[in-house]
């Protein structure tokens, strides 16, 4: 502020006059102006983006779920029926168990095979550790749609790879995506195969963070390396994996191109809807569907709302654990 | 001095980028905004997979000056969502747009977002297969669509394989072999003893598309548009027919890995085709097995699966100019030349009789006159009601059902249950 045009002399050239102000007077106008204002230039871009991507398709979604609305036709307001209707659609809680299964599947084995890796990646004894940190994240570059569509092509019913190893120790073949477990284990693979090495990274991160001084004086006391695993390195390490747990959580409700491609683009999932997820029923409901558009915003904003939910239980989780 | 300047400027460049970039998006889309009565530079057609227009709109630019822009999509399940979203926000769409039958049943209810045809070209009622045209109309009376082709059915079929398991190979002979369902079931089961237990088809959902179109009154909905799914005999008649072929059918649902791969690993001897089917066939069974293939007739008379019309979006600036475009690609001269360029098959009376088009034979399907077969076969097609919702019953209530039926997952009971409660809520428009 010092060092700015309100302390500067007034220029010789101007000679004052009593009527119009003087570019003194504009220039503390600007000024203040600018220290006001300029502030909240410098974070539109963010906030215009957000709003017009993030804010606007939300509440245009909870508006769209309170209509009876055709996407190329009529629209009606319903109040609140689409959200009564969701309580009694067999299809609405067939497609949360079937993403509740597959999160569970995906990310219990998941996260316990992140962290032995993660331990395992943290051994002093390792060799070429950059190499097998930087292997270890490799899936997570390649595309989700490749992914699903080579898992696709391993779960084959007739020419897959997994039913000619089955095959081989005299396992008939499975129809991997007529069953609600074969196709739930597909899937649940998918995910573990690309996010595993996400989430070991992390944890190792974690476990970086852990005081050296810990495990040494443990190990004077002579505590074995697996009670160091068990009473150092988790505890001190809970404060990432609830980090961990929450984004799994986000990402597992939100399930949608692995069991759509794994379906071969059916929105179904299966015959009898065997792993059709939350995000799938939405898409269904909401597109490809025309005339139910104010429903599948409904089913959008009750996923919004479970994962809020889920969020808050592991939100309590850190809270305890921090006392 | 220097630092609040400098702040101003930067502020001031800030703002300018923002409204440079709300400007942009503001000027993207009134580029050729036409002077009244004047004739418009271009007009744009949409399409998906194959038409086969790429040579006709040459010669129409030709005669009329007027540039036309081919839009294709390559394929039905990517064109839909742009469509709807041209008709949700208005704008996008072009001049002419072909829609397909799934499409276009569910748009009727909305008919509002098409010209009414009527008024623009001459009446061409008389020279179209009669239900191909009424189908083009909304239930107000609107003409929406003027017909284009039409997915009649036959039956595609391995010599080869045939052969070996000792069935006749001679397209005739093999035709004789099904006058009717239970001839082809007949067919299948002794394919099946002959091959040591192979598939004769590739799925039963094959085999109720084909029956559902030989004319046993109305399908899912009836002439006011009701759901009768659960009662209609049509129905009832081709999921009898379809659940009884299980026995035979290798399992392999359409246009899954399972199913394309089968074409060349000849899990299955036959599978029924519509005329546009034939360029997947032979794509999927590759070169090698060129001159394996052939084409016999369908059982039980004509069937038909897919086929499309030619409509014009109200937010068209040119009506009457597309309008008259959309009539001149579905003239019987456009359509036996669609038909030689790509194979969609012609639903113009005058080009169903044509020298070329009848004594059209296929290389790939050792030289079968499909020209005839296929013309012999739309003959045979019975006029249809399907209501709006017909492909989402089919596809997402009858289809699965049936699958889950054929994979074992349900008994029959079960799966007709499955698909009744299913039809009624996927029916709802």
């Amino acid at each position: 502020m010092s060092l700015s045009a309100t302390t500067a002399p007034p220029s010789p050239a101007a000679p004052p006059s009593p009527h119009v102000p003087s570019g003194r007077s504009r220039g503390r106008l600007l000024n203040r102006l600018d220290v006001k204002y300029s502030p909240y230039l410098y974070v539109a871009p963010f906030f215009v983006i957000f709003g017009a991507f993030g804010l606007y398709p939300m509440v245009r979604t909870a508006w769209m779920s309170l209509h009876d609305w055709d996407m190329i036709g009529d629209h009606s307001f319903i109040g609140f029926d689409n959200y009564t209707r969701l309580f009694s659609d067999e299809y609405f809680w067939n497609a949360l168990v079937n993403t509740f299964g597959i999160f569970a599947l995906s990310t219990i084995p998941q996260l316990l095979l992140a962290l032995f890796l993660a331990n395992l990646l943290n051994r002093t004894f390792l060799r070429a550790k950059t190499f097998f940190r930087m292997a270890i994240f490799m899936p997570n570059v390649v595309s989700v749609a490749a992914v699903a569509i080579v898992f696709g092509m391993l779960f084959q019913r007739e020419f897959g790879l997994f039913n000619w190893l089955l095959s081989l120790v005299g396992v008939d073949p499975v129809d991997w995506d007529g069953q609600r477990w074969s196709s739930w284990f597909a899937i649940s693979s998918m995910v573990n195969w690309r996010w595993t090495g996400y989430n070991t990274l992390i944890l190792l991160a974690g476990m970086q963070a852990i005081p050296k001084d810990l495990y040494e004086a443990a190990a004077i006391d002579g505590a074995s390396p697996w009670r160091q695993f068990w009473q150092i390195t988790l505890p001190m390490l809970k404060p990432t994996f609830i980090f961990v747990v929450i984004l799994s959580t986000i990402g597992g409700m939100q399930l949608f191109t692995e069991p759509l491609l794994f379906a071969n683009g059916n929105i179904l999932g299966g015959s009898q809807r065997e792993f059709q997820t939350l995000a799938m029923y939405m898409y269904e409901m909401g597109i490809v569907n025309l005339n139910s558009a104010g429903y599948g915003a409904a089913v959008a904003w009750a996923i919004f709302m479970i994962i809020v939910l889920v969020s808050l239980v592991n939100f309590l989780l850190v809270r305890r654990s921090a006392k | 001095m220097s630092v609040t300047t400098r702040r101003t400027r930067l502020a001031a460049a800030a703002l300018a980028a923002i409204t440079a970039i709300g400007g942009l998006a503001a000027c993207g889309n009134d580029d050729d905004e036409p002077a009244a009565g004047e004739k418009p530079a271009k007009l744009v057609v949409d399409t998906f997979g194959e038409f086969g227009y790429d040579d006709i709109v040459k010669q129409y630019e030709k005669d009329t000056g007027i540039k036309v822009e081919l839009r294709k999509t390559a394929q039905l399940a990517e064109y839909r969502p742009k469509l709807v979203r041209y008709l949700a926000t208005g704008k996008g769409a072009a001049d002419v747009t072909a829609l397909e039958e799934g499409i276009l049943n569910e748009f009727k209810p909305n008919a509002r977002n098409w010209a009414d045809l009527n008024p623009l070209v001459a009446d061409h009622s008389k020279e179209f297969l009669p239900w191909k045209w009424e189908l083009g109309k909304a239930p107000d009376g609107r003409l929406i669509g003027l017909p284009t082709d039409v997915g009649s059915l036959a039956v595609c079929y391995r010599k080869d394989l045939f052969q070996a398991a000792g069935l006749p190979t001679e397209r005739d002979q093999v035709s004789a072999l099904w006058p009717d369902w239970k001839g082809f079931h007949d067919a299948g089961l002794k394919y099946k003893q002959g091959s040591g237990g192979k598939a004769f088809i590739d799925s039963i959902t094959a085999v109720s598309n084909g029956v559902m179109f030989q004319g046993n009154g109305d399908l899912f909905y009836d002439k006011e548009d009701n759901i009768i799914a659960d009662t209609s005999p049509a129905v009832k008649n081709a999921w009898d027919t379809a659940t009884s072929m299980a026995d035979i059918s290798a399992k392999a649902q359409t246009w899954s890995p399972e199913w394309s791969g089968g074409f060349k690993q000849g899990t299955f001897a036959a599978t029924f085709c519509p005329s546009w089917m034939l360029g997947i066939v032979s794509e999927n069974s590759g070169p090698a097995n060129k001159g394996k293939w052939d084409v016999a007739s369908v059982p039980g008379g004509g069937g038909n699966w897919g086929g499309s019309w030619l409509a014009v979006p109200a937010q068209s600036k040119y009506p009457k100019e597309a309008a008259k475009l959309a009539e001149y690609l579905t003239n019987a001269k456009s359509q036996v030349e669609a038909f030689k360029a790509k194979g969609p098959l012609p639903t113009n009376l005058e080009a169903l009789k044509n020298e070329a088009f009848i004594g059209y034979t296929n290389e790939y399907f050792s030289n079968a006159p499909t020209g005839k077969i296929f013309g012999e076969s739309v003959a045979k097609i019975q006029p249809t009601h399907l209501g709006p919702k017909h492909q989402a019953v089919k596809e997402n209530a009858l289809e699965p059902a049936l699958r889950a039926f054929e994979s074992g997952q349900a008994d029959k009971a079960k799966a007709w249950e499955q698909f009744t409660k299913d039809a009624k809520t996927q029916g709802v428009f």
